[in-house]
């Protein structure tokens, strides 16, 4: 098994969840409560990487970052080398392509939340940040794990966005998915299976965890 | 000018209908002001303005010398900048915090050793000792209702607004509690505004009564007032209590109470009185009227007096008879003429004991009202 594979990808998917977690946040908060008439043009760009090829927006996310976009110029004149074929463009791709994995279960479960409980800690002086984190997030943790899991499980599995982005490059940017392609290209199909058996697992593991949680018998709080 | 609370405010409902509101309420004494009427009216709206949680397209709100909405110059004071307790009207208790997490929720800026005292006393106010620790879920209406007060209350705040605080009870629960509310919100002495649709939680909770319709407020005054001098049909109608009085309590013999108004003794069920002060409220359709002299009936009361008003409406007429205080009956046109009633004649009207409504008002309740 290619472990330093699998050590990129877990970083990767850790980070990205992580990254989604705190980025998520904001935005499915706005989506959830703010009155704007045209939110749902936003709603639709957030939801674009769920049903666009992945070769589609690892295209477009290469041309944002090259060298020829003002953000790729930026970004090699502060750091000193390009962005495509590193691994925090991997990184910046991989957030952009789970992004509904997290905003979507965030958005869902803030919406869940009863206004009144909003309005009532609002009339106790406490301001729409402080609520938020005081009186929303406590009763929003299941969509919040929700969102975090999904985008780490998503996160573990892109094979067209890496490939567009971060190349196949060996302890920055290959990922296991793409050393199980490897391998098959390479006739190794023993090798293929174990990592693909992993995969699996781990995948499994982490939807089960999900679903079991988000069952309403088997309450986060059972007092609710 | 005396400091006061002022309302002037416009808001379309689509489909519904435009509320124009306009409100004073003096702050000094204290006051309790209810806002009555049907579902529908624009109370909680009304209310929801005053807490900053909803917008008046038009309007003006001024809470003593502050500025609370000045929708012409842009001044929209948030909720949080308010100082207002506000309870709604299922409480909203926060799900995931305990009893004391709750009531200490709007208290996070004061020092922690403040904040427990503060808690404590809201504790031994409301008597939820024991329930520290328990979960809104755990307890009961009651219980619910009184850490909302507690909650509510915490912050001292410079106006309380409680919205139906006490339908989400049982029957029994509410008029044992519409008490003690009563009793809570005369010691807090803070401005409040409740709103209700149940007239005798009006009676009992309220020193100024604001009848509202459509939105728009027919008529503000003391209870009494409201009850027996309704400004127009409409108010009269909505109140639905054509006579309302003060008496008191001379004797209560296993709940049926003789009650003196002005000299007058009647008879009324008084399940729920403990003190003597008492509103008696007789709706007009509950009063017989019989030629004076006439019969012995089963009602427990029969009292004479003179016709002092008839007023014809429709194929009714509403008659007020002066028996020591004036009582008002609805009769048919027909029972009119059979009985040849005019204006200064004798009469004896005749009511059950159980169409005679005693609404408790504490004595300490008018204490801090000025002499109305």
């Amino acid at each position: 098994m290619n472990w330093i594979a699998i050590a990129v990808t877990f970083k990767l998917a850790l980070l990205t969840a992580a990254v989604l977690l705190v980025v998520g946040l904001p935005i499915a908060y706005w989506l959830t409560f703010s009155k704007w008439r045209w939110k749902f043009i936003v709603e639709s760009v957030v939801a674009l990487p769920l049903v666009l090829p992945p070769t589609v927006l690892g295209f477009y996310i290469l041309v944002a970052i090259g060298p020829h976009s003002p953000v790729g110029r930026f970004y090699s004149d502060v750091v000193g080398h390009p962005l495509p074929f590193t691994f925090e463009g991997l990184l910046l791709a991989s957030i952009l392509y789970s992004l509904p994995f997290a905003v979507q279960p965030f958005a869902a479960a803030f919406e869940q939340v009863d206004r009144r409980l909003i309005e009532a800690s609002w009339t106790l002086g406490v301001s729409k940040l402080k609520t938020f984190f005081r009186l929303i997030v406590p009763l929003s943790t299941a969509g919040l794990i929700t969102g975090a899991v999904l985008s780490f499980a998503h996160t573990l599995g892109e094979f067209g966005v890496v490939l567009m982005v971060g190349g196949n490059i060996e302890g920055e940017t290959r990922t296991v998915s793409i050393d199980i392609y490897d391998e098959v290209q390479a006739l190794n199909y023993a090798g293929a299976a174990k990592t693909a058996l992993l995969l699996l697992a781990v995948s499994y593991s982490v939807l089960l965890l999900v679903y079991a949680m988000n069952r309403k018998v088997w309450a986060v709080w059972p007092q609710r | 000018m005396a400091a006061a609370l002022t309302v002037e405010c416009r808001k379309t409902y689509p489909g519904r209908f435009t509320a124009a509101t306009q409100l004073t309420l003096p702050l000094d004494p204290p006051r309790v002001l209810i806002l009555f009427g049907p579902s529908g009216s624009g109370k909680t709206t009304l209310l929801r303005c005053l807490a900053g949680l909803e917008w008046p397209e038009e309007g003006l709100i001024q809470f003593g010398p502050t500025t609370w909405l000045d929708a012409a110059s842009n001044i929209r004071l948030s909720p949080q900048a308010r100082r207002i307790g506000y309870m709604a009207q299922d409480y909203a208790l926060f799900p995931t915090h305990t009893v004391r997490g709750n009531i200490e929720y709007g208290l996070s800026d004061l020092p922690v050793e403040a904040r427990q005292e503060r808690v404590r006393e809201l504790i031994a106010l409301l008597q939820l000792q024991g329930l520290e620790q328990a979960k809104p879920a755990q307890l009961s209406g009651g219980q619910q209702q009184r850490v909302a007060l507690a909650r509510a209350i915490a912050r001292r705040p410079q106006l309380l607004l409680l919205d139906e605080p006490l339908s989400a009870l049982d029957a029994p629960t509410r008029s044992r509690l519409s008490g003690e509310l009563r009793a809570l919100l005369t010691q807090l002495h803070i401005p409040s505004v409740v709103v209700t649709h149940d007239w005798a939680e009006a009676l009992t909770l309220g020193d100024v009564i604001a009848v509202m319709q459509g939105g728009t407020i027919l008529q503000t005054g003391s209870p009494q007032e409201v009850f027996s001098r309704p400004a127009n049909a409409e108010v009269a109608q909505i109140v639905g209590i054509e006579t309302v009085v003060q008496g008191h309590v001379v004797a209560n013999d296993n709940g049926l109470a003789t009650v003196s108004v002005n000299g007058t003794m009647l008879k009324g069920l008084a399940a729920d009185v403990n003190g003597t002060a008492v509103y008696v409220c007789i709706r007009a359709e509950d009063v017989l009227l019989e030629q004076s002299g006439s019969g012995v009936t089963s009602a427990r009361n029969h009292l004479s007096g003179r016709i002092t008003e008839m007023l014809p409406q429709g194929v009714l007429v509403t008659v007020t008879v002066d028996c020591g205080f004036p009582l008002r009956a609805v009769i048919t046109r027909g029972a009119r003429e059979e009985l040849g009633l005019e204006t200064g004649s004798l009469v004896a009207a005749v009511i059950k004991a159980g169409a005679v409504h005693l609404v408790p008002r504490s004595t300490q309740l008018h204490m801090g009202r000025s002499s109305q």
